[in-house]
């Protein structure tokens, strides 16, 4: 039995393509007999301006802050990574570009003829308050700008912030009580402590833990899980104002929401709010020696792509994979098998020696 | 994008309320992938998503408030459900949900009132209704087991000349969603217990009875604008004289000349006009008008947008709710008038969640418009489409900023953008947008129909034309005036009536929250652009809030203080932080808890307001320290 088929389907439909010869479809054109030259390499567009008083010629589609970096000018970042789609949110790039308010060097592109001052008396305020601010209503132990290295603290110093200038800090909130947080509501205050984020750590899992005291809100993470790198989309920032935080839908544990354990997030959060649960454990039973851990590059053993592994192995154990951000494999992603399955590595017999 | 859905059934009310709005936009659901029936033959053979469903996004938050209307909270079922009908991930759905005051994402009863206890209000008595309310119901959004109604605290209503006002919220098929005022804590649950019993009658005690112009009617509109009727009104003239539900009676009374008019004179000549007017944006930027239209135009990027910001949430203004109300037909025209200009083909009014009777008058403008090939693909028969949308924003103050209103309206969370482009080459939807405030809009049709050089007569030099002030607080007459740019701040109180008692003034607030406090000293101010910024201060929409001298000012700057940290998007540090620093500042001066001395106190404050206005991204934390840092320096304040 034959089956009619519908009319073969004629592409493009007629009408549509105007101008444009419609034999170009079915016939290639003929070649030309002598092949052009490429196209010249255009020129690199390059801006004009000024960087704290030294004229300079940049390309033009970078941004600010690269264009500070290239001149060995040093800009404290949070919220900015180069993995990453800048958000221009933690405000600690700052610079002053003459306009009514500061500029995020982040995010903004240099443009011709511009002047640019990156440690003026209204960036510097800016930025101690930015600091001020964050220390204190966020644990910042960790935080660095781009690895949870302790390295914030240096910008500290540098801007003099002092966060107990707002009084004391207040208690820390009750398990899910920053997860129930309701738009356009609050407890007012009586302003006689200074109101944090501080939270119990959520452990909900084997794999990694999520200890919202330490996170400044900076969108890595949403952006990492979603259309920056894994696109799953398991996080996203919810609430508003001081209540906003980084929450699954009604705050789900992890493993009943869409994450994929890829620890991607980890991978990019600067202040150790994201830690691998091994880390965790170790932390709190104080047997987190930095100084005793070896950092060990390796391709993952997995599939045929050959990610960048960078593993961090103390007591000849692995208690952390990584991914270099800047590995042309990677950029710093994994999937769970590479950043999370090398238990069978460390699988061996009772008392056998390793290498044995 | 593969999304991972939980198997949670929306009730069938949910299913019914996503599905009745969803379906006759983008068609039922095909199978399993999108929220229809499964079919596992049918399924496991096609994927629908990409491109085609996610384009959708845009009705996410219109899926959001039906769910809300009809249930009274978004459950993890109705997330479950508009996440496959959208394909949004649920956790970015919660994202939004939780953004927005007027969703709830936890589960509440079904009838809510949201109680205004912002300046104008708390000055006429809503601590004593919120003590009512409390007595009879518990907490606020904590309702005692077994109870169908609660209540909320909630920022400015625009209702300030009838305080203290309210805003009912009773979920059902239909909904009944009611905003009006003065009212006791007595009248509320009677009301309550009315919307409950389905009794309609609640929206009665809306608005001046009717709709047909009658002395009566004028009579009760005069409550809200007192110079109703009055023929030197320009902006106002069909308020009360016009039946604001009837496209006849609004063509009757010269409507839709303009337009005729405009398409006239082409588009070129149109925007000229505008340009040569010298109209400045009337929401608070005072961006000339006619600039952003040339703009638009010029832009090859097509379609493009008219967005008309109706979100009118500064504290203390309301002026945009009487235009709503009394004479939306002018704004339908208005934003026709400006689509043929810039060349748009789709419009929108992002009118904000607490006026339920605008967002009626409004729709039924639209409709009838439509109806009449006023609106739509050929309008009046002139070889231009145009639309106009509805978008009705969720208790977010935020999303009346010019960025956040784009964000809000494609459906995502209100988060103002790091200003990259302009709106004029990439704003709704990264396409050329013309977003104008409901006066600005209404103001071009005199443009049009006179001429800029008539227009720019009216008014001073650098503010031309007339312009809608709100004035509330401690006058005799509160309510919007239509006035000649160039009255004195004492002449508008004048003309308000005066202060209450005939006491002295010990503070007025110009521009809401995020303007600025002045003195009685201040009185001879002219209320021009150019003179608010001599002063330091800002006309922002034109919000006048008046304080007599026993007035506890220092209790009124506490509440901007928690105006600003509840709606701080809390996106960027200085904003969201800094916002909460500066209420717990104000709370340790009002508990004479200062650290250090009172001075220290205002030199940290100081501090605050400096890195909030050069560090923060949007308008709104550059803002939130200016009425506080001017309001604690006007003698008497600060004992």
């Amino acid at each position: 039995m034959s089956e009619q088929l519908p009319p073969k389907a004629v592409y493009p439909p007629p009408g549509v393509y105007t101008g444009v010869d419609p034999d170009i479809f079915t016939n290639s054109p003929a070649r030309s007999p002598s092949i052009p030259a490429a196209p010249a390499r255009p020129e690199p567009k390059l801006v004009e301006m000024t960087i704290d008083g030294m004229p300079v010629s940049v390309p033009r589609d970078m941004t600010i802050l690269d264009a500070c970096r290239a001149q060995g000018i040093d800009i404290p970042t949070l919220c900015a990574l180069s993995t990453l789609t800048p958000e221009g949110v933690c405000r600690l790039c700052v610079v002053d570009t003459g306009g009514r308010a500061l500029t995020p060097s982040c995010s903004a592109k240099v443009a011709q003829g511009m002047t640019v001052q990156t440690e003026n008396e209204k960036v510097r305020h800016a930025r101690k308050l930015v600091l001020e601010l964050l220390a204190s209503s966020v644990d910042l132990d960790l935080a660095g700008p781009v690895r949870p290295d302790g390295s914030l603290r240096a910008y500290m110093e540098r801007y003099g912030a002092d966060p107990s200038r707002f009084g004391p800090s207040a208690r820390p909130a009750a398990p899910g009580e920053r997860d129930a947080a309701e738009a356009g509501h609050h407890h007012v205050p009586d302003g006689a402590a200074a109101e944090t984020v501080a939270q119990p750590v959520k452990v909900d899992n084997d794999l990694y833990i999520r200890d919202y005291s330490k996170c400044i809100l900076c969108y890595k993470c949403v952006e990492a899980c979603g259309v920056d790198a894994q696109n799953t989309f398991a996080i996203s920032v919810a609430g508003r104002g001081f209540g906003a935080r980084v929450s699954t839908e009604f705050d789900l544990p992890l493993n009943e929401s869409a994450c994929v354990f890829c620890g991607n997030c980890i991978n990019v959060c600067p202040t150790g709010a994201l830690m691998f649960r091994s880390e965790y454990e170790l932390r709190q039973a104080d047997r987190w020696h930095e100084d005793a851990q070896t950092t060990t590059r390796t391709i993952c053993p997995y599939c045929g792509v050959g990610c960048t592994l960078e593993l961090t192995v103390q007591d000849n154990r692995i208690v952390r994979v990584l991914s270099p951000l800047d590995s042309q494999v990677t950029s710093g992603n994994l999937c769970v098998k590479g950043r999370f399955g090398f238990d069978f590595v460390q699988a061996r017999p009772e008392g056998a020696e390793p290498g044995a | 994008m593969d999304l991972r859905i939980a198997d949670i059934a929306a009730s069938p009310a949910e299913r019914g309320a996503i599905d009745s709005y969803l379906d006759p936009r983008i068609g039922p659901a095909r199978g399993g992938w999108d929220g229809g029936e499964r079919n596992i033959a049918a399924d496991g053979r096609i994927a629908r998503g990409g491109h085609e469903a996610r384009s959708h996004r845009d009705l996410l938050l219109p899926t959001l408030h039906a769910v809300q209307d009809r249930v009274g909270w978004i459950s993890p079922g109705a997330v479950a459900h508009i996440a496959r009908r959208l394909t949004v991930a649920p956790a970015e759905i919660f994202g939004v949900a939780s953004f927005y005051a007027l969703l709830s994402v936890t589960e509440q009863p079904p009838a809510a009132v949201h109680v205004c206890d912002d300046m104008a209000c708390r000055l006429a008595g809503s601590e004593q209704v919120i003590e009512g309310l409390e007595r009879e119901l518990g907490p606020a959004g904590h309702p005692k087991p077994g109870e169908q109604r609660t209540w909320h605290r909630s920022p400015c209503l625009g209702q300030c000349e009838r305080g203290p006002a309210a805003l009912f919220t009773i979920a059902g098929d239909p909904p009944v969603r009611v905003s009006t005022g003065p009212l006791t804590a007595r009248q509320i649950l009677t009301r309550l217990d009315d919307g409950l019993k389905g009794r309609d009658d609640l929206e009665a005690f809306e608005g001046p009875a009717g709709t047909a112009p009658s002395p009566e009617r004028l009579a009760q509109l005069r409550r809200f604008a007192p110079q109703a009727g009055q023929p030197v009104l320009r902006i106002l003239s069909r308020v009360g004289r016009v039946d604001p539900t009837s496209l006849t009676d609004y063509l009757a009374n010269g409507g839709y000349r303009a337009l005729g008019e405009a398409i006239a004179a082409g588009p070129e000549r149109v925007i000229e006009e505008v340009i040569t007017a010298e109209v400045l944006g009337r929401g608070g930027a005072a961006f000339p008008a006619g600039k952003k239209w040339a703009a638009a135009r010029a832009t090859q990027s097509w379609p493009k947008n008219i967005v008309c910001n109706a979100d009118e949430a500064e504290p203390g203004t309301f002026k945009d709710r009487l235009i709503l109300e009394e004479d939306p037909f002018a704004l339908v025209e208005a934003m026709t008038v400006a689509a043929f200009a810039v060349g748009a083909e789709l419009g929108f009014v992002y009118l904000r969640g607490e006026y339920p009777l605008a967002e009626a008058r409004m729709q039924n403008a639209i409709d009838q418009a439509r109806a009449r090939g006023l609106l739509g693909d050929d309008v009046m028969n002139a070889g231009f489409a145009f639309d106009i949308e509805i978008r009705r924003g969720g208790g977010a103050y935020i999303c009346g900023e010019g960025t956040a209103i784009y964000e809000s309206i494609e459906g995502k969370r209100g988060e103002p953008r790091n200003k990259a482009a302009r709106s004029t080459t990439a704003g709704l939807f990264q396409k050329p947008t013309v977003l104008n405030n409901v006066e600005t809009l209404v103001n071009t049709l005199s443009i049009v129909l006179e001429g800029g050089e008539v227009y720019k007569t009216l008014g001073t030099s650098g503010s031309t034309g007339h312009k809608l002030f709100s004035v509330s607080g401690h006058v005799n007459r509160p309510g919007v005036y239509e006035v000649e740019f160039g009255i004195t701040l004492r002449d508008l109180i004048e003309l308000a009536g005066g202060v209450t008692g005939d006491k002295r003034v010990k503070a007025v607030n110009i521009g809401g929250a995020a303007g600025a406090f002045v003195g009685p000293d201040k009185l001879h101010m002219p209320l021009t652009y150019e003179a608010a910024e001599e002063e330091g201060v800002t006309i922002g929409a034109g919000a006048v809030v008046v304080f007599d001298e026993d007035t506890d000012v220092l209790d009124i700057l506490r509440r901007i203080a928690e105006f600003f940290r509840d709606e701080s998007c809390g996106q960027c540090v200085p904003c969201r932080v800094g916002t909460v620093r500066q209420e717990e500042l104000l709370a340790r001066l009002i508990a004479r808890h200062p650290q250090g001395t009172v001075e220290d106190e205002l030199a940290l404050l100081d501090d605050l307001g400096a890195a909030m206005r050069d560090a923060s991204i949007c308008g709104l934390g550059q803002t939130a320290n200016d009425a506080i840092s001017t309001g604690i320096r006007i003698p008497g304040v600060l004992r």
